[in-house]
């Protein structure tokens, strides 16, 4: 069985240093790890953005495709294929912003994927613009007065739009955020785990410390049940959404691939392409 | 006896025309007899005219004729609005229940049927098309048994009952216009056809049917008009294979999943028109770049915007050729007839796959939604070709990567799915090196960007100029593309008449814009004419920029949302061959 190691390559990632992506790329790798993978079978698709690159940095499959569209393309890795394990990634500009309409559709589908969100409330790559993330009155290059549109609840999002997995982190918390995503992976069904990722060059506001300061955790509730969809929406409002923690899970709901009909378990990509003569006359003849 | 005739039924939208045009179209396929349809629709589902309009011929043909014969009318509007088409002599079937008139200096012959009061007194007025097409039928002297087995089918799983109520109106819209005519019309017998099994079929479902044969199993697309009948098609019939369709949230989506599909080895394709295509063009650029095969069909309409989306037009062909930010390797081809639909998506999904790049097929809205008839199709032609693809791949050492983008004498490299061990590399729409590690090295940007631009270098695709050219220097070489093949040489067989002598090529693949075969043939004529549905003569352009002769090539153009018909082309030619300026 792969060790950890073994999902990583020799490249050097371009973050800044003490960048939250790093922790989210270690997460990763032991997850894919400790739930017995091996690095052929997992394919990680990601966005643009500094986050984007993180599908470069693991030793796995990887396609780093165009802004916004990480969960289109990794849906179509999944139809094709549906014995990989795959991990869509990208930052909160690419999903919830440019990618909104893909983010809420994938959630509303259901396919087996695990989506990791590196969420910097802030544009990276470009050099920290707003982002939908962003708080009321976050001045950035784009905002000098200060952003004058709400912050986007993407917790409150997933849950209205039928999510079956809902998760939050915090890239500091290695070893929560490692059990969150191999708990996503195991998930039958789509997962969606928000990771807060301080930006440390270009977010002076919601930095590591911010985030120790005003996260709580739902380890500190032991009765909490995130089989329970009401809970669920009533914590994520109370703690204004910066909480971590498995927030909600429904095991009930089959995943996409198994709601479609005459679609075998064994991945399509590996299936005959080509028909018989005698299912061509078939079809054929329903024009004569 | 005739050997041809022009049929046509006009109503409201959702009143039963298609229904009858289906019936009576189904019944002569049934005796041998080719057709070519072709349909007139406004954007709106119900309410607003509509008609349908076929041509049927004891010889192949594929083109609308200029003139009609019959004229079916569930209205008075239907009579007014197409009279004009009718020939001296010309027949009106229309319902008795609005008073029907031939209008001032019409020279016609009137059959005012009761078909709403047929069908009401048999239950229900959805039967109209019954009544209709049986008193079609009956005009023609056709045996109605074969129009009564067409009915049993299609009402079949509805139970005997419902099937004999619609055949008792079949026989009595029949028996009515037959005493009113006394007979079947003499002058409208056709002659017998050759009783060859042909398909029936619309250009759509040749694409949709042609990429079940390719071996396509998933298709995700949003719907759009003349698209959609592909999407419905394969939601019927992929499961049966395994595969699947998925409506997405729009067409980046739709485009972006059937990259992510084809990447991870599943032949996958979308289908769209004008507004659909435009939001792809950043996913075009992703395939390009990152080698990864794609077909999309461009089912073409009026544009631009919203423009008519229910009309015919030719005027994406630049936004194809020349779409997405950049430069990458990309192929069109322009199927020309429902066979080309069928054969041309087995051949887009090989090349997909052998060039790993974008394949655009590019239809028009008359080929796509114009039901003709089709020659049988040969299986035996269907071969499956996935190029480069390894299956086995030896292991890798260490931090070692498979060379997804090696150079290679060809430009293409070898390709590995994802999920084969040894095969690990990265894909990434960044210039990237033969691993596919990001690189900003200019010399592997020079290399990379040669390697993909080169692939595409001599390529010829099956019939990539359809060629008729029986004149070693004729008067005119006329050039079109898609639907208009046919009406082009029935102004041909004209023009003949007239002591000119003309050749025809059909461009089929677009781009890479095939200079070298085309340009003996630009040579040789006189006078070249390009027609093409649009204003601004995209694909003279083409023919200019590549292989020259601007100064014997004019353009017919037509972009009032109409095919071109047959007389138009004539008279233009005529006009363009005796112009002595060109
Ligand atoms: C269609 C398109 N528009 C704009 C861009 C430029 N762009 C690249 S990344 C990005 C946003 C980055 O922010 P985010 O997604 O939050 O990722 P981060 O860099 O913060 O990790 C933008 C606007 C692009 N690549 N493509
Ligand atoms: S700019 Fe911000 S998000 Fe991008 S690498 Fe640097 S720290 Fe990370």
């Amino acid at each position: 069985m792969a060790t950890f190691k073994e999902f990583r390559n020799n490249v050097k990632p371009n973050w800044c240093p003490g960048c939250g992506d790093f922790s989210i790329q270690a997460a990763i790798q032991r997850a894919a790890a400790n739930v017995g993978l091996e690095p052929e079978q997992l394919a990680v698709i990601s966005g643009i953005g500094c986050s984007g690159r993180i599908s470069g940095y693991i030793n796995a499959y990887g396609l780093h495709g165009i802004h916004g569209r990480a969960l289109p393309i990794a849906q179509g890795v999944k139809l094709a294929n549906r014995e990989l394990t795959v991990i869509a990634s990208g930052g909160d500009g690419d999903g919830f912003a440019i990618g909104m309409g893909h983010t809420v559709h994938a959630i509303r589908r259901n396919l087996n994927i695990t989506y990791i969100v590196m969420d910097n409330q802030i544009y990276g790559l470009t050099k920290g613009q707003t982002s939908p993330r962003s708080a009321e009155g976050f001045k950035t290059k784009s905002t000098p007065e200060g952003s004058i549109e709400s912050t986007l609840s993407p917790l409150e999002i997933a849950m209205s739009a039928g999510a079956t997995f809902v998760a939050q982190s915090f890239s500091s918390d290695l070893k929560g955020l490692t059990s969150l995503i191999e708990q996503g992976i195991k998930h039958e069904g789509f997962s969606l785990i928000n990771v807060f990722s301080p930006c440390v060059t270009f977010n002076k506001i919601n930095t590591y410390d911010w985030f120790k300061e005003n996260i709580v955790s739902l380890d500190g509730f032991p009765d909490y049940d995130p089989s329970n969809r009401m809970a669920a929406m009533n914590k994520i409002m109370e703690t204004n959404g910066l909480l971590t923690g498995l927030i909600y899970q429904n095991t009930t709901r089959k995943s996409y691939e198994d709601m479609i009909t005459g679609f075998k378990s064994e991945g399509l990509a590996n299936q005959e392409l080509a028909i018989t003569e005698e299912q061509f006359n078939q079809l054929v003849s329903e024009f004569k | 006896m005739i050997s041809q005739l022009s049929w046509k039924i006009g109503g409201q939208q959702g009143e039963g025309v298609e229904s009858t045009d289906r019936i009576f179209s189904t019944a002569l396929n049934r005796l041998g007899y080719y057709l070519y349809g072709y349909r007139h629709f406004s954007s709106r589902i119900k309410g607003g005219h509509t008609n349908n309009k076929i041509r049927i011929s004891t010889k192949p043909i594929r083109a609308i004729s200029d003139d009609l014969d019959i004229l079916v009318a569930f209205d008075q509007e239907s009579i007014d609005l197409n009279v004009h088409e009718l020939r001296p002599g010309g027949v009106i079937v229309a319902d008795a229940k609005f008073g029907p008139v031939i209008p001032d200096g019409v020279d016609a012959r009137l059959f005012a049927v009761p078909i709403t009061k047929i069908a009401e007194d048999l239950g229900t007025s959805l039967m109209k098309n019954m009544v209709a097409s049986g008193a079609s039928w009956a005009l023609l002297g056709l045996p109605l048994e074969v129009l009564g087995k067409a009915v049993e089918e299609e009402f079949g799983r509805k139970g005997p009952a419902i099937v004999e109520k619609n055949i008792q109106a079949v026989k009595n819209g029949a028996e009515f216009v037959l005493e009113q005519a006394g007979g079947p019309l003499e002058d409208f017998k056709l002659e017998e056809a050759d009783g060859k099994q042909k398909l029936f079929m619309i250009g759509n479902e040749a694409i949709g049917l042609g990429s079940v044969a390719a071996g396509c199993r998933l298709m995700s697309a949003y719907p759009i008009t003349p698209a959609s009948e592909i999407m419905e098609y394969l939601i019927k019939k992929l499961p049966k294979f395994g595969g699947t369709v998925v409506q997405t949230e729009d067409e980046i989506a739709a485009v972006t999943m059937a990259i992510g599909a084809n990447y991870a080895g599943v032949r996958t394709m979308t289908a769209s028109a004008g507004p659909g295509l435009s939001l792809m063009m950043e996913a075009i650029g992703l395939s390009g770049m990152t080698e990864t095969p794609l077909v999309i069909i461009n089912t073409q309409r009026g544009g631009p915007s919203t423009g008519l989306p229910t009309k015919q037009e030719q005027s994406d062909l630049n936004a194809m050729v020349y779409g997405t930010h950049g430069e990458i390797p990309k192929i069109v081809i322009a199927p020309a007839s429902i066979e080309d639909c069928f054969y041309d998506m087995v051949e887009a999904f090989n090349l997909s796959e052998e060039y790993q790049v974008p394949v655009i097929v590019m239809t028009d809205l008359q080929l796509s939604l114009g039901k003709q008839s089709c020659e049988m199709l040969d299986f035996s032609k269907v071969e499956i070709n996935r190029g480069k693809l390894v299956k086995e791949t030896p292991p890798l050492e260490g931090h070692e990567l498979f060379k997804r983008y090696e150079l290679t004498e060809d430009g293409i490299s070898p390709r590995v799915l994802p999920g084969a061990k040894g095969g690990l590399h990265h894909v990434t729409g960044v210039e990237h090196d033969e691993v596919g590690r990001p690189s900003e090295n200019a010399n592997n940007r020079r290399k990379m960007m040669d390697k993909r631009l080169g692939k595409l270098n001599g390529l010829q695709v099956r019939d990539a100029l359809r060629i008729d050219a029986p004149h070693e220097n004729p008067d005119l070489l006329v050039i079109g593309m898609g639907s208009t093949g046919g009406t082009i040489d029935a102004a041909r067989t004209k023009l003949q008449e007239d002591g000119l002598t003309s050749n025809h090529i059909t461009i089929r693949q677009i781009h890479p814009f095939p200079t070298e075969a085309l340009t003996p043939y630009l040579q040789s004529a006189k006078r070249v004419v390009v027609i093409e549905n649009n204003a601004t003569a995209q694909l003279a352009s083409q023919v200019k920029m590549y292989a020259g002769f601007g100064d014997k090539i004019k353009s017919l153009l037509k972009y009032d949302g109409n095919p071109f018909l047959p007389l138009e082309v004539y008279q233009a030619c005529k006009g363009m061959s005796e112009d002595g300026n060109i």
